[in-house]
């Protein structure tokens, strides 16, 4: 049995109310313990800033869309190349890096769980099978239902039970985790090249609304008992004037969770849009983080934007297209029969780009507005606002006001005319830092529970030790050695072993894929519905019996089994 | 017994609904499938031992002997060549990357002779595509460009087009309308509503001037183009128009005549064009069952869909480089592996008379014109009929293929995997740490 010390850590761990003790941590069987024997290997943390394992609540890592992004991009490739050394296979990409290159840059910035935001169920065996070669991050995938036709009849229908077993079934048949909403109806209507607009529009022929699908499947996520709360990218992402239906959209979410949030709106910087067109276009950040700090039952990433290039890919197929035809670079659309849609771009942030810097500015001030950093996660929606590797970028600029006023001198001079950047002197502190890129992301996933986001006794021994002495520096100066330090973990454990030092690999790891498996009872079982059978028989192209992901997809598994009462 | 449900591992349709009769571990029957389909599951010519030549003659030969050498002839290459992998399972493709990471040779797959050009469309202007079921459920207007289903994939117009029912059309074969644009008649040509014949390669010149017309340009256009009228492209330009959502549909008749890979950026611009006027679509009508299977495998491990060159020790991609055809046919290559493919059928005559001079492995569960090149054949069992495995259908979905019967063969992964592991002693390197 494997026992391991991590002595004198500087631990902040916000879940369980640690605020800079230095502390020896003590690892037995990969899980925390109270104490382990002297016959345990010993890592000296020197002092140094050490936190729960990362986790990311909202990437796109694996999967068909990705896998495109990287399919249609060899440009892409030729940044980030990497020969092989022992533990570590060669890799190629930037943006949209190889999944070897991705797990390794995740564990080297001390991240251990890491969510994939959008699966097509239809799809669904392709997400696994990458996870499966993402070896040293413990891996969960949300899956779509915004153009679920099943749901949407059951919507039309007004029965919420059905909803909630078409839901139930689908995600332990694909082994995913949460439900995620992408542009709810706006998907299905890209089938006919069209867009949905707001939350009132009625979807064609299924003649729902997006206000009632999210209502829908937000009653069925909470009736399932799902870990996750429902997960939405809002209508009209990308528009100018879009806070509107943000704001709509949020004032209608209700509270039906006590534990956690019951609406994680994601990359929400994407919908805090002011101004009429691009000509006008400014930032609703103020008013976005007003709503949000009246609302503790919904929870945020900032979907932040950093300057370079990178590729954007989404479930959100109409969208896509208007980028395109705004940018004119490549286009790629593959919409999922019964299911969703989907649409992959390059784009370049620019800093001499107004919208852009625009952009830039209202991730930023959606964090620093936001009162409560459990309700603010630290992610870029990557690669769509930025790859990840620039996430210690984004905490220093939350750290320091100086860096961000060093990097507005560089942006486009209109943007101070259009934002609240400038005058928002808010410095986040290293506890809030690892609420926003740690515990708040478990907590919101609901996986606390299950040992992730935190350093308590019985928690999964995943530790991030970065070589940051906090009572040496100060973050609001010394913010390049918060990019430094953030960019490259000491040590990262995983599972209760180092799987990486310095940047170098030490194992070649061996990841769990964490999903949800709702119990419902043989007479609400969808599968085995006369109708629903008839349905996919008639309209899908693969059949009900080859539809599932079988268990051979996942090497090592975590079940969480949810009591439904359905 | 019958076994249901069963997926085809043939063509790039892989349709998941085949029935197969089995009496006593042998195959004696297969409903639902196509003609392709049944000869599949009914092949009789197999590889039947592991073979080595000695002498100059083909020997019988143990697995491990075989796999032994192979291990000697590839670790010992100093450009060795990976080709194939179209006709296998995903899982030994990717121990397939991994060899060729470790042996630093060229992996490459079929597509760079069959829609290598489309990839390279696609990575200059992307691809605006859907799932199979999309075409069914909503189009009103398929366009097949460059192939020929009735023939190579027989059951894509009853499963997913012409004749396919869809939710959005109760009878299909009546509310669609199909265009068929080819350079002589064929089959499918005979059901189609139109039939555009064009001159041989004069693709590109038909699909400019429809982008033309559809972007009311029609005054620019001479009364003939490639040998269509041009009061034909107006009828097929308003076909599209009218379309509530048109799916094209091509094959290497696009990508392999003149032009290449600039007719299918065109044709993905045209798909452009007509998606600011309706919902249009386009797919390429992908050969082999798993060949778009060996394009991500491939993408996801290394970056890049085909031709990968590992011998700087990082992933370099240069198609006309890097590709199989363009390897052989320079003497390049000291050294070739192939699995799950015929080149010896299908490459050029320059390229097979290096091949017969230089260390040819075949891992393969038929005999084909490989064989006869091969100094080590490594019979496996077939994927898809003798054990199952991930696969990819032409419009990106995965499947798992179906195991129907027992086999003593070993697949194609084990294999490999064996290979692998040896080829790292071979190089010295540790065991546990790849």
């Amino acid at each position: 049995m494997h026992s391991l010390l991590v002595k004198n850590a500087y631990v902040i761990d916000p879940l369980n109310n640690i605020r800079g003790e230095i502390m020896d941590i003590a690892i037995k069987d990969g899980k925390i313990v109270e104490s382990v024997k002297d016959s345990a290997e010993v890592i000296d943390a020197k002092g140094q800033l050490t936190l729960p394992g990362g986790v990311d609540s909202h990437s796109h890592i694996c999967g068909t869309k990705v896998n495109f992004g990287r399919y249609m991009s060899p440009e892409d490739m030729r940044a980030g190349r990497g020969r092989a050394q022992p533990y570590m296979y060669p890799v190629s990409g930037y943006s949209v890096p190889t999944v070897y290159a991705n797990t390794y840059r995740y564990s080297k910035m001390g991240y251990t769980t890491v969510l994939e935001g959008a699966m097509a169920p239809l799809e669904a065996r392709h997400t696994h099978e990458e996870f499966s070669y993402n070896t040293l991050q413990d891996t969960l995938a949300n899956t779509l239902f915004d153009g679920n036709w099943s749901v949407m009849e059951a919507v039309a229908e007004g029965d919420l039970k059905k909803v909630a077993a078409i839901v139930g079934w689908t995600l332990a048949a694909v082994k995913g985790f949460g439900v995620k909403i992408t542009n709810p109806g706006g998907t299905e209507m890209w089938g006919w090249g069209k867009d949905i607009g707001c939350i009132h529009k009625k979807v064609d022929y299924f003649g729902v609304t997006p206000a009632e699908i999210l209502d829908y499947l937000i009653r069925a996520n909470e009736m399932l008992n799902l870990p996750h709360s429902a997960h939405l990218h809002t209508n009209n992402l990308g528009k100018p004037g879009n806070y509107k239906c943000t704001l709509e959209t949020m004032q209608r979410a209700p509270d039906l969770n006590d534990k956690r949030q019951t609406l994680y709106m994601t990359h929400v910087q994407f919908h805090s849009y002011g101004g009429s067109k691009w000509a006008d276009f400014c930032s609703k950040a103020d008013d976005v983080s007003w709503m949000l700090n009246r609302k503790p039952n919904i929870a945020i990433d900032m979907g932040q934007v950093m300057f370079g290039k990178t590729t954007t890919m989404t479930a959100d197929g109409p969208m896509e297209f208007n980028l395109y035809r705004l940018h004119h670079n490549k286009w790629s659309n593959h919409d999922v029969e019964l299911e969703t849609a989907s649409g992959i771009i390059p784009v370049h942030y620019s800093r001499k780009n107004l919208v852009n810097s625009i952009m830039w500015a209202i991730g930023l001030e959606l964090a620093l507005m936001t009162k409560n950093p459990w309700q603010c996660m630290l992610a870029t929606d990557n690669p769509n606002g930025a790859p990840f590797v620039k996430y210690p970028e984004v905490i220093a600029l939350l750290m320091s006001q100086k860096y961000r006023e060093e990097q507005l001198k560089t942006v486009n001079p209109d943007t101070e005319k259009r934002v609240f950047l400038p005058s928002l002197d808010r410095e986040l502190d290293i506890n809030e830092i690892a609420i926003m890129t740690r515990a708040a992301q478990a907590k919101a996933l609901g996986i606390v529970d299950i040992g992730k986001g935190h350093l308590g006794v019985g928690a999964d021994a995943d530790v991030a030790v970065y070589p940051i002495k906090m009572d040496d520096i100060d973050p609001s100066k010394d913010y390049q050695k918060i990019i430094d330090g953030f960019s490259q973990t000491d040590y990262t454990i995983k599972r209760g072993r180092a799987v990486s030092k310095k940047g170098d690999c030490l194992v070649l790891g061996d990841n769990a894929t964490i999903w949800v498996k709702p119990k419902i009872s043989e007479k609400n079982d969808i599968s085995k519905d006369p109708e629903f059978m008839k349905k996919f028989e008639r309209y899908y192209t693969v059949s009900l019996d080859n539809y599932p992901v079988q268990e051979e997809y996942l090497h090592r598994n975590i079940c969480i089994e949810t009591e439904t009462g359905i | 017994m019958k076994k249901t449900n069963v997926i085809c591992p043939f063509c790039g349709c892989l349709c998941d609904d085949l029935t197969v009769n089995i009496e006593d571990n042998k195959i004696t029957g297969v409903d639902n499938g196509c003609a392709l389909a049944s000869s599949k599951f009914l092949n009789t010519e197999r590889l039947e031992k592991p073979l080595i030549k000695r002498g100059g003659k083909l020997v019988e030969t143990s697995y491990d002997e075989a796999i032994e050498s192979s291990v000697e002839i590839l670790s010992n290459a100093k450009r060795p060549l990976l080709f194939g992998w179209s006709g296998t399972q995903g899982e030994a493709q990717c121990k397939g990357v991994h060899i060729c990471e470790l042996l630093g040779g060229v992996i490459d797959n079929t597509s760079s002779v069959c829609h290598g050009p489309s990839i390279l469309a696609i990575q200059e202007v992307g691809h605006p595509g859907c799932t199979l079921g999309q075409v069914k459920n909503r189009a009103d207007l398929i366009i097949y460009w460059g192939c020929n289903p009735v023939d190579a994939h027989p059951r894509h117009m009853s499963r997913y087009t012409t004749y396919a029912d869809g939710f959005f059309l109760d009878n299909a074969f009546r509310e669609r309308k199909m265009i068929v644009v080819d350079v002589r008649k064929t089959e499918s040509a005979n059901v189609a509503d139109e039939f555009v014949r064009i001159k041989p390669g004069g693709d590109y010149a038909v699909i400019s001037a429809l982008r033309a017309m559809i972007r009311g340009k029609s005054k620019s256009i001479p009364d003939s183009v490639a040998g269509v009228s041009k009061s034909q492209l107006e009828r097929v330009v308003k076909m599209c128009k009218e379309a509530k959502f048109g799916a094209i549909f091509f094959g290497l008749g696009m990508t392999m005549s003149p032009n290449k890979y600039k007719n299918v950026r065109n044709a993905i611009e045209l798909v452009d064009e007509m998606s600011r006027h309706t919902k249009f679509t386009i797919t390429p009508m992908r050969g082999h069952w798993n060949v778009y299977g060996s394009n991500e495998v491939f993408t996801w491990m290394t970056g890049y869909p085909y031709g990968i060159d590992f011998s700087r020790g990082i992933a370099f991609y240069n198609p006309g480089e890097t590709t199989a055809v363009d390897m052989l046919s320079r003497k390049e290559c000291d050294a070739l592996l192939v699995v799950a493919s015929d080149p010896g059928a299908h490459f050029p005559k320059k390229c097979l008379e290096h091949m017969a001079d230089i260390p040819v492995i075949q891992i393969d569960p038929h005999l084909n014109c490989t064989s006869h090149f091969a100094d080590i054949q490594i019979p496996v069992a077939i994927t898809g009929v003798e054990t199952d495995g991930t696969a990819y259908r032409m419009d990106g979905i995965p499947l798992r293929t179906k195991k129907v019967i027992e086999t003593e063969r070993p697949t194609d992964t084990e294999v490999l995997e064996k290979m692998y592991k040896k080829i790292l002693e071979a190089k010295g390197k540790c065991t546990h740490c790849w």
